[in-house]
This record gives C-alpha cells, structure tokens and sequence, in this order.
C-alpha cells in the first residue's frame, strides 16, 4: 500500500437542520488525496462536492449543521479541533480558492494588502519582506507588471487575473493542498485553460495536492489523476482518471460523459442531458438515490447499493446494481447521448 | 476627481439659486398674510402699513423684488436706506428686527453642540450594539435589543424628552442627576454647557442610535453572506479581525452616507423638538418661535440657510463615498 495519505476523509456526514427538514448535503463520503495528487471531484450543482470541501477548512461550522466523521490531515482530525487551531491550518497547510473570483476578493481592499494580509497571518514577516513575497507571488502565477498592480483593486483586473490573484493568496504560505472549487467556471473558455494550466504547472513546481471540484468533466480530463463523481451527497463512482473515462461504470457518469461536446463524434443537433431534477436531500429517493433518473432501472433498484468494486478493476468502485456485463452493453449507447429522454438528432449540417 | 468636484460646485451652486426661488415664491408671492400688516403691529394705521410697505419694497414688481432678495442673499449688497448688508442678507426680523442672518449665526454654537454631541453619542451606541446583534443573530441579546430599538425609534421625541426630564432632570426629575431645562442658556463654560446639553443629547441620539443600530446590523449580516467574507476566513483570519476588518469596512460605508445628510438635516433646524422640550437657544427654537410669531424674514432666512447645509454636505458625501468605495470612481 502507498504512504499514508495527505488528507483522509471517512464517512463525513454533513447535515444541516433547515425548516423544511434536514438537508443531508454531504452523506457518508469517504476519500483519500495523496501527497502531490490531483483528485477531481465531480458532479452537479447540490451534489456536496463544495460541502464536503468547505467542511474541510471547518467553513461550514454552523449552529444548525451536524457534522460527523473523520478528516485526518497530518495526523490531527479536522472535524475535533477548535476554531483557533482551524485558523492556523486554513490558508497555510490547506488553502483554497472559489468559483468566482470578483466576488471572492474584498472590493475594498488593494489586492496587495490583500495579499500582505494573508502572508503576515500565518508568517512573522516585516512589511517589506511580506509585500516583496506578495510580488513574488502574484509573477509566479504570470501577472505582468506585479508591483505596480500590488496598488490595484479586484475591480481593475480582469477576470482571469483576478483568479490569478486568488491562486497567488492561496499559495502564500506553500499549502501542502489546495482545495480549487469550481475555479474557472465563472471564467471564459479561453482563460479557463490558462487556469487550468497554472494550476497543473503549480502543482508540478510545488509539489502540492490539489483537490479539483467541478461540474464539467472536460476540466477534469486536463489534468486529474484520480476522479470521484457525486451524488446527492454520496460519492457514486471513483477511479483513476482512464477508468472513468475509458471504462465509466455509473449511469450518473455515462450522462455526464455523454453531455460533453466532443471533437471525435458527430456534432449533435443539442448535446444531450440527464432527464429529471437532482433529488431532494431531504428526502432523497430510497434505495440508490439515482434510479429515479436512471433509464436502466430494475428492481434490486431499491437497495441502497454500497461504493465498491464491481464491475471496474484495480481500486475502481461504484453504486451501481447492473451487472458488469450489462453495463458494457448499454453504455456504448448511452455515452454518445442516448441517456434519459433526449435522443441523438440529426447531424448539423 | 477634481473636475467632478468643480461640476459638483457649479450644480449646488445652480441648486442654491433654485432653492432660493422656491423659497421667495413662498414667502414674498404667496405669503399667509401681508408682511406689511405683520411688520406694523396691530395698532397700526393705514398710513404706517404703507410707509412700511414701501421701505421693506413691497410694492415693486415681483421681479424686482426677487432681483433685491438675490442680490441681498448671493452678493456683498448694500440695500439702499438700511444698515443690512449682504451676502446672506434674509432681512429683519419683524420681531426683533434684529438681521435674519446675525440671529441664525449667534444660535449656531447651541444647535452645533447638540448636533455634534448627539452624533457622538448614537454611533457610540449603534456600532457596538449592530455589531454585537449582527453576530449574535437571534440569540436572546439580539432580540431583546431589536425590540429595545424598535421602542426608541417609536417613542416621539417631545415624549421621550419629557419623560428623561421627569426621570433625570435636576429641577423636576425624579432622580436628579443631570441639568434641566434652560441649564444651557445659565451654563458660562464650556464643561457646563456640555454638561446641561447631557440630556438633550441623549434624547436626540435615541431614536437615531436605534435606526442605525438596526441599519448596521442589517448591513453586516447581508455582509457576512459574501465571499469575500468565506475567503478572510478561508485565510486563516481569526473571526475578530474578520468581523472588525472586513466585515465591517463594508457595512459601514452606506452609514457613513446616512450620517452626513442626517447631520445637515439636523443643523437646518430639524432638532427642533428637542431644543424646544430642553429651551436650547438653537436654530430649532428659533424656527419654532419665528413660526409662532410669522417672523417671516426669520423663517425664509432658516429655510434657505438649512438648504445650504444639506447642498453643501450631499456633495461632501458624495466626495467622500468616492474615497470609501473604491469601485465609485466619478469622472
């Protein structure tokens, strides 16, 4: 077995006690991120994958929320300490970075006290030492003219820049992780992969985890080593990046794979989505969360199937009932967008 | 920036003379009753109202008329057969005859350390209390004080003035602790005018203190739903540098703004209840006498001077917020 993982999480629950009942945004998740590995996480809008990381850095510590499990980075667990040690690892051993970056950064503030701040939180550093790693910093992640721009506010950078920004507060202190959620979804194509690329080059330079969350397995298939797909709450399908793309063993996964745009196959009239709404977390359906969605439904349905290894090899498991053999027949369908209720159209001409 | 303030000018300045037409239709083209009449007295004969009448110009044209007054408020005017002399010339009291101006002026210093005291005084108490309700939301401290506030906000201020009289009051007040009524106009110095203007400040802060209490807690709890707030805290700040730095810088910016036109309102003459229950020799109880008595000179000079402090502090705090949120850049 390799070394003892960076972060471990086991079976971390997170609840949060609403009006309308308990919302179980995060149930029984459990992952392992190895030194310098990048894990992608996965799935659609409510499916815990920012939870589970908030929860992480104790951001989703609440009167009404009910937290259990385990989060094991560097021998202490996350989920037992108090606020003030929370304090001293968020930003420093852990950082993260957010989906959109002009709302992330204080519009009153100049990006380099911004900066400053977040050095001399976790570092005894004088001014000038803290503003000239500041500088440092915001060249390493490729901002043009870095001191000059220290003196600028969030507003004045672009959009790309500003995650730039982000990235560069983020690695003030040399993180051993960085949690990066949704990071170049608010961002334009183009700067996505700019994003994209200087979080893998960082990665590579710094030798630190990442934790990569998002809704578009495109991002993913960049630069993930391993991948974990989410669902209500649970974690359906996880493998190295090559089984989920190569041999993807969840119907969920099948759909999204399908909804992505693809230069190898003919270019569909409309790209084919998932039928249904995401389920409640309050109620969410019994048995596997995702039948009520899932074409292939069939009675053992209604157990709750457990994340293992089924029909995959070599560490990749999933929730999903149908047997192996089934799964290879009927996803050859299914991954080129014949999932749920859109089915392929015409070529565009 | 210093083109934005010159254009800033030049408007108040254009806003002042509109100002002052809407104020001379009031009071000179449809005044209540004829200012002659009012200036004579009442045993006045026919002969005296029209000596009058022509010595105060009333019987020039309209145009005329307002051409003296504009001239009398903007320019260093001397008005021929009177000793005024302008700028900010208002005319005389009919009262006093006393000018309009030089009362305004020496009533000034009582409403000013009113104005000012009392400003101290409510955001002395409605910072800490929105902030510490902001944090605490709906914890049982935080409900007892919105209901506080929302007592103090309700309560009139002619009521709540005698009632800390009735309590506090050292001439009627059950517990005798602080100066009573007409202590200012007796106190001789400075510590002694601060003293007797103890009651009255709190009296005026009250109801100010509960809104922005209130305001501010509303503002910080929208406040710590940004982003921005869950990165401070993603940095590793402690939560007391998250709340009294960033949260904070935020949430107080649109009170900055409230406070300069809530300070103009109340230097125009808007404590005027309040200098009225404690007899505080202010631009308020002047207004509220020259109105008993229809002083016109005196209420049209109040009236205009009152614009001028909210023309003027608008534009002080339209130049300040532009220092505060650096996003607001004016060009």
């Amino acid at each position: 077995m390799s070394p003892a993982p960076l972060l471990e999480i086991e079976d971390l629950k997170v609840h949060f006690d609403t009006d309308e009942g308990v919302v179980k945004a995060v149930d029984g998740v459990s992952l392992a991120v190895h030194e310098g590995e990048m894990l992608g996480v996965v799935g659609e809008s409510g499916s815990g994958k920012s939870v589970a990381n908030l929860t992480i850095l104790g951001l989703t510590r609440a009167a009404n929320a009910t937290i259990t499990g385990r989060i094991t980075f560097e021998g202490e667990d996350l989920l037992q300490i108090g606020e003030d040690e929370l304090q001293r690892i968020r930003g420093n051993g852990i950082s993260m970075i957010f989906q959109d970056p002009l709302s992330a950064l204080h519009p009153f503030f100049k990006v380099g006290a911004q900066l400053i701040e977040a050095i001399q939180v976790h570092q005894d550093v004088s001014d000038s030492a803290a503003r000239a790693h500041a500088v440092e910093l915001l060249e390493l992640v490729g901002i043009p003219d870095a001191a000059r721009r220290m003196g600028e506010y969030p507003h004045e950078f672009s959009g790309g820049m500003r995650q730039r920004v982000m990235i560069a507060m983020a690695l003030t202190n040399d993180p051993k992780l960085l949690i990066a959620d949704e990071p170049t979804t608010a961002l334009d194509v183009t700067t996505q992969a700019q994003i994209l690329r200087l979080i893998e080059r960082l990665r590579r330079e710094l030798g630190m985890a990442v934790i990569l969350i998002t809704h578009d397995l495109g991002v993913i298939a960049e630069v993930a080593d391993r991948v974990m797909v989410m669902y209500a709450g649970e974690v359906v399908e996880s493998g190295s990046l090559d089984q989920i793309f190569y041999d993807p063993q969840h119907p969920y996964t099948w759909g999204l794979l399908g909804s992505l745009t693809r230069v190898d196959q003919p270019r569909l009239a409309r790209l084919a989505q998932i039928a249904g709404q995401p389920p409640s977390l309050i109620n969410p359906p019994s048995g596997c969360h995702f039948r009520n969605r899932c074409p292939h439904e069939f009675a053992k349905c209604t157990e709750h199937p457990e994340l293992e290894q089924r029909g995959g090899e070599g560490g990749h498991r999933d929730r999903c009932w149908l047997a192996a053999e089934r799964k290879r027949e009927v996803r050859v369908v299914a991954s080129t967008g014949a999932i749920g209720l859109e089915a392929p159209k015409e070529p565009a001409p | 920036m210093a083109r934005y303030i010159v254009r800033r000018l030049l408007w108040a300045f254009l806003m002042l003379i509109a100002v002052s037409g809407v104020v001379f239709v009031l009071f000179y083209v449809f005044p209540s009753a004829d200012p002659a009449q009012l200036r004579a007295g009442r045993q006045a004969n026919e002969d005296q109202i029209q000596a009058i009448r022509e010595s105060l110009g009333l019987d020039k044209s309209v145009l005329e008329q307002f051409w003296i007054y504009i001239k009398g408020v903007f320019t260093p005017f001397d008005l021929p057969g009177t000793d005024a002399t302008g700028p900010l010339y208002f005319g005389h009291s009919y009262q006093s005859n006393a000018d309009v101006k030089d009362v305004i002026f020496s009533d000034l210093p009582a409403t000013a350390l009113l104005v000012f005291g009392a400003v101290i005084v409510w955001m002395a108490i409605a910072i800490p209390t929105g902030i510490i309700s902001a944090i605490r939301q709906r914890s049982l401290l935080d409900r007892t004080t919105m209901v506080t506030t929302l007592v103090f906000i309700s309560a009139p201020v002619f009521w709540l003035g005698l009632v800390a009289l009735y309590l506090f009051a050292q001439d009627v007040g059950i517990i005798p602790i602080f100066p009573g009524i007409g202590s200012y106009a007796d106190a001789d110095s400075f510590p002694a005018k601060c003293a007797s203007m103890i009651l009255p400040w709190l009296v005026l802060a009250a109801a100010t203190a509960a809104i922005y209490a209130r305001y501010l807690r509303s503002q910080m709890i929208d406040v710590m739903q940004e982003d921005y707030i869950r990165t401070a805290r993603a940095k590793g700040l402690p939560e007391r540098r998250v709340i009294a730095k960033h949260v904070l810088r935020s949430a107080i910016t649109p009170i900055v703004t409230l406070l300069g036109l809530d300070v103009a309102v109340l230097l125009a003459g808007n404590a005027i209840l309040t200098e009225t229950v404690f007899n505080i020799p202010g631009v308020g109880a002047e207004t509220f006498n020259a109105i008993k008595r229809s002083d016109l000179p005196m209420i049209q000079g109040i009236t205009l001077f009152g614009a001028f402090f909210i023309v003027t502090l608008n534009l002080v705090v339209d130049i300040v917020y532009a220092y505060l949120d650096p996003r607001v850049r004016y060009e």
